[in-house]
């Protein structure tokens, strides 16, 4: 157990170093002659106007949000679908009432407007 | 067993005895680990040389062209030579942007989609390593690619990059949905999270036992990779390059490239998931044999994507948005209640498979049956506004 946990944590270092092996040699490769003109942010050619860290359409920021609560209510589905094979009948119509819950949230913002994009 | 049905096997044998003699044992493990770790990731990076080559290949082919056919045999050597030429690129940081995040969101892309290859089972006893969580861990590193995009989109400070970023959250965590409860399916079914243990149970491949649910999963997961039609994070009629509009050089490759492999990944997934991985006739004597079986099942995959990517052109934001939340989260929810209790009911009974397939069929049905209703009124709706114009007017 502990040793799968070891290859992933290894996998995460030489996964890092693989992508940053070729930006390091093009880094010694590429030539590299800045100029202001040429590191002005790139919008087509016209001069940016205004910054752009500003407020952002609220619709972005609504299907996260419903996003958020789908991803961890189907987090808690995992466990019971790996104990599903030793469930009785009784707890797979619990998961499915669980389910229908979720069903009805989706509902519940579908209703409320939160899907429309507009 | 000898060297000729299971080279992996043996090589690991002979080196984990000869490094066993050498060192303490945590040394050993440790050594042994990050040989292992090199060959799985070396192994998807020089896949992507390869993929890149394919799908311009496949793509020219289906314009009509005949594709890279210069450098090298066939074209072989183009990537290659792209490489050579992506290297030797002036790299430009734009002024405004925030130098730490620009320069390690391409990093963190190519991160997160080779961190799935730690869990493929390539081959009866190949594979990375056997997490007992492996689908939940696809799922969790899969979204460290939206991670990057939006890393890069907004560290850019650019405003197309920014809103290439901004459709990335709407788009690609939308369509995890539908992708973590089509996973679910394939939990549901095997018992078991473990990427082996699912391989080994796909006696009848879980495509037969639930083709909705499948389909489901490769539509988001193309939505999930980027892939025309679901590429409105870069469209370039609209937003320039999207999240990468101010990468040059070899940051700009990384992102392709990990573009690349993801859609091929995604092959994997599906191939693994729903099609039985490295199952086949003489796959368990001749492991060879399974890693070629899931790789040509896996092309499967990719070449869906591929022609979808040639086919369909790019659909509009709110369709985009519309198909994933009122058709595909809908239906998978279903799906997933329909598996739940067939297979409950109809357990260790003759008649499994063929009632997992009726309930896939009527869900489909049905889901098809509403969606033409709903079709018909809206219709009917665009009519009435036509023939009454001052209908239109009245309504806000």
């Amino acid at each position: 157990m502990e040793q799968n946990w070891l290859f992933i944590g290894v996998f995460v270092a030489i996964a890092g170093v693989f992508p940053l092996l070729p930006i390091m040699i093009a880094r010694i490769l590429a030539p590299r002659k800045p100029n202001h003109i040429k590191l002005e942010t790139y919008e087509c050619g016209m001069e940016t106007v205004g910054d752009t860290w500003v407020q952002f359409k609220v619709q972005y920021y609504i299907y996260g949000l419903v996003f958020l609560i789908f991803d961890i209510e189907t987090a808690f589905l995992y466990p019971w679908a790996v104990a599903y094979g030793v469930l009785p009948m009784f707890a797979v119509i619990e998961g499915v009432i669980f389910i229908l819950i979720l069903a009805g949230g989706l509902f519940y913002a579908w209703r409320k407007g939160a899907l429309e994009w507009s | 067993m000898s060297f000729w049905t299971d080279p992996i096997l043996v090589a690991n044998e002979w080196f984990t005895g000869l490094l066993a003699d050498l060192l303490p044992e945590a040394w050993a493990t440790l050594i042994s680990t990050i040989v292992g770790v090199v060959l799985v990731s070396s192994f998807g990076l020089i896949l992507v040389i390869f993929l890149i080559w394919l799908e311009r290949k496949v793509a020219a082919r289906f314009q009509d062209r005949i594709g890279p056919n210069r450098a090298g045999p066939y074209g072989l050597l183009q990537t290659i030579a792209d490489i050579v030429k992506l290297l030797t690129k002036e790299d430009s940081i734009p002024e405004k942007a925030d130098k730490l995040t620009f320069n390690l969101a391409p990093i963190v892309s190519m991160i997160a989609v080779l961190l799935i290859w730690a869990v493929i089972p390539f081959a009866p006893g190949w594979i990375g390593t056997d997490l007992n969580v492996g689908v939940l861990y696809i799922a969790a590193v899969g979204s460290f690619g939206i991670l990057s995009i939006l890393m890069a989109g907004w560290a850019s400070n650019n405003k197309y990059a920014l809103l290439g970023a901004f459709r990335a959250v709407a788009q690609l965590i939308s369509y995890e949905v539908p992708m973590l409860l089509t996973l679910l399916v394939p939990v549901l079914l095997a018992r078991s999270m473990g990427m082996m243990h699912m391989v080994e149970v796909q006696s009848t491949w879980f495509i037969v036992l639930a083709p909705v649910a499948g389909f489901i999963f490769l539509v988001s997961s193309i939505a999930e990779v980027g892939r025309t039609p679901f590429d409105l994070i870069e469209a370039e009629s609209e937003i320039v390059a999207g999240y990468h509009t101010e990468y040059t050089g070899m940051k700009f490759g990384l992102f392709f490239a990990a573009e690349f492999l993801h859609a091929f990944t995604v092959g994997v997934l599906f191939a693994i998931l729903y099609l039985g991985g490295w199952r086949g006739p003489g796959a368990v004597e001749y492991p060879i044999l399974g890693v070629v079986y899931l790789m040509a099942k896996a092309s499967i995959g990719y070449f869906i994507v591929m022609w979808v990517r040639s086919t369909l052109p790019r659909i509009r934001i709110d369709h985009m948005l519309d198909l994933n939340w009122k058709v595909l989260t809908p239906i998978s929810l279903a799906l997933l209640i329909a598996t739940a209790v067939l297979d409950k009911v109809f357990a260790e009974t003759a008649l499994r498979a063929p009632a997992l397939l009726a309930g896939n069929v009527v869900v489909l049905l049905l889901s098809w049956a509403l969606l033409r209703g709903m079709s018909r009124k809206a219709r009917r709706e665009r009519q009435v506004f036509k023939k009454r114009p001052e209908a239109r007017a009245v309504q806000p």
